[in-house]
């Protein structure tokens, strides 16, 4: 076992990790905006609207999200439509991501109870109002802790990026194997700046949801 | 001219006629208490009232102006329009201040200045200004269900719908809630209640209109009801609620 040979390609692994990072954040950032209009276009009166958000969420759980990076990078060229790894990469990432987002915060928006939609109204408010000061915050309290964990299976995810050749961490290492021939000691470093950025968002996470989320705890 | 006009309203849910042809007058300052079984409709009445149910039939005006046929200004209609709610409803995610001055500084009725001022004055009518910076959580039943009449009162009301507000504290709970209402009585606020509270409609009310399967059975002053009951349906809720 012997790691020294790995230092010559630390600025390597630095951008694997950058272009990781970017990727998720992009992702998630992208799959919230889908996660929030897509339940409420599951919650709303408009039934083709909702039935087609739930093809969508359904297609995108049940199938690889390999599978689906491949689709968008390969196969909608055929389209007209020709996206770099990375463009390609984030849409795929995004669109899985949002499709777990829609359900997690549709389930967020209904444990929030009727009555207090009604109070909101009662005291004049609009609906847009309403949604905003009185359904929200609760609702994303109560799916924070679901919409954190599939942000890591998120982060995890992306090293299926590799596979079109994005320059994230996962592909990173196929390039310095290739040229250390040290198979151990590549994918050893790399699970660790997995792990570490993983537990770092959780920290993150953990901090964001005590300085956000102050109000006590229903009994 | 009533202040609410309830003219020959039918509700129903699903096939269920719940509101069988009701008419009931309530004028400027009138304290108007509405009493009957469960089920007998006094609660889906008071909710038509405020337009949270739809009627099937009948008209029903408040300040003159139908409530079921103009949607477009239902939210200013509202505006004017207190309710408290028997699960008090106050926003968990909001301190009490913030629960009070959402809804005047969202409709523009005050400004971020006034808007604790606000909040510490409709708190001194009910007798919590220490609790201005506490959580919904944080209070007792009795007090959450002040804290949700003060957010009504920071609207400057014009009329009062209380939706069986004690039935959900523990009975010492319920006194200092009434003290509240007697309070905003004696001011002169419109109010409509549903109520078992019996000492509460005795002693407050102008008037008691009894309901029994979704009509008007009886209605008058409480002196008369209580003592000289017309119906037998009337005369055997009294002695059972005694």
């Amino acid at each position: 076992m012997n790691f020294l040979p790995l230092w010559r390609y630390f600025d390597h692994f630095a951008e694997g990790v950058v272009v990781t990072l970017e990727l998720t954040i992009v992702a998630a950032i992208a799959g919230l905006v889908i996660g929030v209009a897509g339940a409420v276009a599951l919650r709303g009166r408009v039934k083709p609207l909702a039935l087609l958000v739930r093809a969508y969420i359904e297609i995108f759980r049940n199938t690889p999200s390999l599978i689906q990076i491949f689709l968008i990078f390969f196969v909608l060229p055929t389209f007209g439509l020709k996206l770099p790894a990375f463009e390609a990469a984030a849409v795929a990432l995004s669109l899985y991501f949002g499709a777990y987002s829609v359900e997690i915060v549709r389930a967020g928006l209904d444990s929030v109870p009727k009555s207090q939609i009604e109070a909101g109204h009662c005291l004049g408010l609009t609906g847009w109002q309403v949604f905003r000061h009185v359904v929200l915050p609760p609702a994303l309290r109560n799916a924070y802790p679901a919409v954190t964990s599939q942000f890591v299976l998120l982060l995890l995810g992306t090293s299926l990026a590799s596979q079109v050749a994005a320059g994230e961490l996962f592909h990173v290492a196929g390039f310095v194997e290739s040229r250390t021939y040290r198979s151990f000691e590549v994918y050893a470093v790399i699970c660790a700046l997995y792990f570490a950025m993983a537990m770092g968002f959780k920290l993150l996470f953990t901090a964001f949801g005590l300085l956000a989320f102050r109000w006590p705890r229903r009994r | 001219m009533a202040l609410v006009e309830v003219r020959d309203v039918h509700k129903k849910f699903g096939r269920v006629e719940v509101l069988k042809g009701v008419s009931l007058d309530v004028a400027e300052g009138e304290i108007v208490t509405i009493i009957g079984r469960s089920g007998s409709g006094k609660s889906t009445l008071l909710r038509c009232i405020n337009a949270l149910e739809t009627i099937e039939g009948g008209e029903i005006r408040v300040e003159g102006r139908s409530v079921h046929t103009r949607m477009k200004d239902l939210r200013l209609f509202r505006q004017r329009v207190g309710i408290v709610f028997q699960a008090f409803n106050l926003f968990p995610h909001l301190k009490v201040e913030r629960n009070i001055t959402l809804a005047p500084l969202l409709t523009g009725r005050t400004t971020k200045a006034a808007a604790r001022a606000l909040a510490e004055e409709v708190l001194a009518r009910v007798g919590l200004s220490d609790k201005i910076d506490a959580w919904p959580d944080q209070l007792s039943g009795g007090q959450q269900q002040r804290v949700a009449i003060a957010r009504c009162l920071a609207m400057r009301p014009h009329l009062m719908l209380f939706d069986e507000v004690t039935s959900a504290l523990d009975p010492e709970l319920v006194g200092e809630v009434l003290k509240v209402m007697e309070e905003m009585a004696r001011q002169g606020m419109t109010m409509i209640l549903v109520t078992h509270e019996m000492g509460f409609a005795r002693n407050v009310a102008n008037r008691i209109v009894f309901m029994h399967q979704g009509r008007v059975w009886e209605e008058g002053p409480p002196s008369k009801l209580f003592t000289a009951p017309e119906t037998p349906e009337l005369a055997s809720f009294i002695a059972n609620t005694k």
